[in-house]
């Protein structure tokens, strides 16, 4: 599709949502409180994999067709640190909403809140990783999407732009579809789009010490009951960390008697056979 | 507003005119539901000429199916979907609404509570009925759905509850629920409504879908034959082909052993792949991280092996072989052979 590849006069003006997230591949026993819950001081907060995807997805706009990436991360100040290596990426810009009115939030508030810092920057194409490792809902991207009233383009691929209009290539799970959106539309991307490009060295030194934007829930026009614990419908009933029933298994010698004995064993209950 | 009398609502995803697996199975976690409640399940029955579709749907255990059929519903695409789904739940008042962890769902569910402001809690693994006390204002709620997931990549389990803002969401794994057997001859109510379109802008055009053809049935699969990282290349892969081979079952993999390129992504068990319960789960050099146990714990009999003695997968076997996947399997496949 070559006249796919077009763009327009003046490039897109990109935003994409970032997550500061605990590294949750890493759950060990010093992680688990004594309550079974999770200590997530003691889990290393790395940048969100897929939203890593959903950076390299704005940049490859910019790079392939001009405008200009801003990124924005919703959390503690100490979210700063990806909204550095965005920059150093070749973001162009760093915002961090953070408000202590947005403390307990669940996504149908992060949603909303989000959703009022992208409006602040108008822009063509918003991204988001599909989902967080913390939670792994999916549900932020669409809320958003839903309340920016936009064309919402879930599970993207691959990309392309012409005039207002994209064509994104996304997963459905049972096939590959090929879709248009008019712009302004907001995507969740999957590490199928790419791999984030690597940091640029000059950058890296520029913004080692940058400061984003700071924004907090008044200056985006949120509604207070719409933030946090009070613009959350969800709540917490219980918290189990799960524990494994355990040990009682029959151990097999791994010998020729020992395995044939237990074929026999599932012929006679009819497993197999 | 809250109507406890409203039905336990089922999305009852097709695609092409083609009913998925996963209404099926909600439809059996619909009525042990709605059984608790007294009320009636309600199936949601979007697209073009699906009208048929409504018979498998009571058989599966609706009591009502709300047929929602135009030509620009063909094709799902959030927004009109989301409108149609959005307008009927004001009109209907539903108490509960389920659908599947789909791509689908996953797309359409959030869009939805987003547009009702109300709460959804994503992949689900159970739902029961119950009560809930709110312990900073005292207020206890009665007959409310508890939505249980795993969190936190799998480490441990939450029950999310949505006491004041309803309907009450949620979207459930496939393969976790059970459907019911089929009735046949079962009988419900179809009501028609409008997909209330008009004058509705759809900001997106369907070009093209290209539907994957899968060789790998997991879910369907009596027996499976599970490898993870400790099968050491794709070369060793080959091996569990051949055990599942003499066994008649099919091949998965961890998310390490799918990471690792050892087998494809479609053959993925675990929390962010298939959920399975087969009669028999041979899982061989798997560990057993907790997000790779949800997907296959629950399998009638599993049988381990491992050269590691303390792995994790051990506490869900019931039969264990500490040993070398590459002298076991030898010798499984020979004894199943004679």
């Amino acid at each position: 599709m070559k006249e796919s590849n077009k763009g327009r006069a003046g490039g897109y003006n990109c935003v994409v949502c970032i997550k500061q997230v605990p590294d949750t591949k890493k759950v060990t026993g010093q992680a688990m409180k004594a309550d079974g819950t999770i200590n997530r001081a003691a889990l290393p907060a790395i940048f969100n994999p897929e939203d890593k995807n959903a950076l390299e997805a704005a940049l490859s706009v910019k790079e392939r067709y001009g405008g200009k990436v801003v990124a924005i991360a919703m959390g503690l100040p100490a979210a700063t640190a990806i909204l550095r290596e965005a920059l150093a990426c070749g973001a162009d810009e760093a915002v961090l909403v953070t408000d202590r009115k947005a403390a307990g939030s669940d996504t149908l508030a992060t949603s909303y809140i989000l959703s009022q810092a992208v409006k602040k920057f108008n822009p063509d194409l918003v991204f988001c990783g599909r989902q967080a490792i913390d939670g792994d809902t999916a549900q932020t991207g669409p809320q958003i999407g839903e309340k920016l009233d936009c064309a919402v383009v879930t599970y993207l691929e691959k990309l392309d732009l012409d005039g207002d209009t994209a064509i994104a290539v996304r997963d459905i799970g049972t096939g590959v579809e090929t879709c248009r959106a008019q712009l302004p539309a907001l995507f969740t991307v999957t590490e199928k789009f790419g791999e984030l490009r690597p940091f640029e060295m000059r950058r890296v030194m520029k913004y080692k010490n940058a400061e984003p934007t700071i924004l907090d829930c008044a200056a985006i026009g949120c509604e207070d009951d719409r933030c946090g614990f009070a613009g959350s419908p969800t709540s917490v009933n219980k918290i189990e960390s799960v524990v494994l029933a355990g040990g009682e298994f029959k151990e097999v010698a791994a010998t020729d008697e020992g395995i044939g004995g237990l074929v026999a064993e599932l012929i006679k209950d009819h497993t197999i056979g | 507003m809250k109507n406890t009398q409203g039905e336990v609502w089922v999305f009852a995803e097709q695609e092409e005119g083609k009913l998925s697996d996963v209404p099926f199975e909600l439809l059996g976690k619909a009525r042990e539901l709605a059984g608790k409640l007294g009320v009636k399940v309600g199936a949601v029955l979007m697209g073009s000429g699906v009208e048929a579709l409504a018979k498998p749907l009571f058989e599966a255990g609706a009591d009502v199916v709300h047929l929602i059929d135009d030509p620009a519903l063909k094709v799902y695409r959030n927004k009109a979907y989301r409108h149609a789904m959005v307008e009927l739940v004001k009109e209907v008042n539903p108490q509960i609404a389920i659908f599947g962890a789909t791509h689908m769902g996953r797309d359409l569910a959030p869009s939805v509570a987003s547009a009702l402001r109300c709460g959804l809690t994503a992949d689900c693994t159970d739902l029961q009925i119950g009560d809930y006390e709110d312990k900073k204002t005292k207020e206890t709620f009665t007959n409310v759905l508890h939505q249980i997931r795993p969190a936190f990549g799998g480490n441990i389990i939450a029950t999310i509850v949505n006491a004041r803002n309803w309907p009450q969401m949620a979207t459930v794994r496939e393969g976790v629920m059970k459907p019911l057997p089929r009735e046949e001859g079962r009988k419900g109510e179809l009501v028609k409504h409008s997909a209330r379109l008009d004058g509705v802008e759809i900001p997106v055009e369907v070009v093209d879908i290209v539907r994957r053809v899968s060789t790998v049935n997991l879910k369907g699969s009596r027996i499976i034959v599970c490898g993870g990282a400790g099968v050491g290349s794709k070369e060793n892969f080959k091996l569990l082909h051949d055990l599942a081979g003499v066994l008649g079952g099919a091949v998965g993999g961890s998310r390490a052993a799918v990471d690792l390129g050892y087998c494809e992504h479609e053959r993925q068990i675990g929390q962010t792949g298939v959920t399975v319960r087969p009669a028999l789960m041979i899982s061989c050099g798997v560990s057993g991280a907790v997000q790779h146990l949800a997907g296959m714990q629950d399998s009638a009999k599993i049988i381990a092996i491992n050269t590691d003695k303390d792995a994790p997968i051990f506490k869900v076997a019931h039969y264990g072989i500490v040993g070398d996947l590459n002298v076991v399997i030898p010798k499984l496949i020979k004894a199943i052979k004679a």
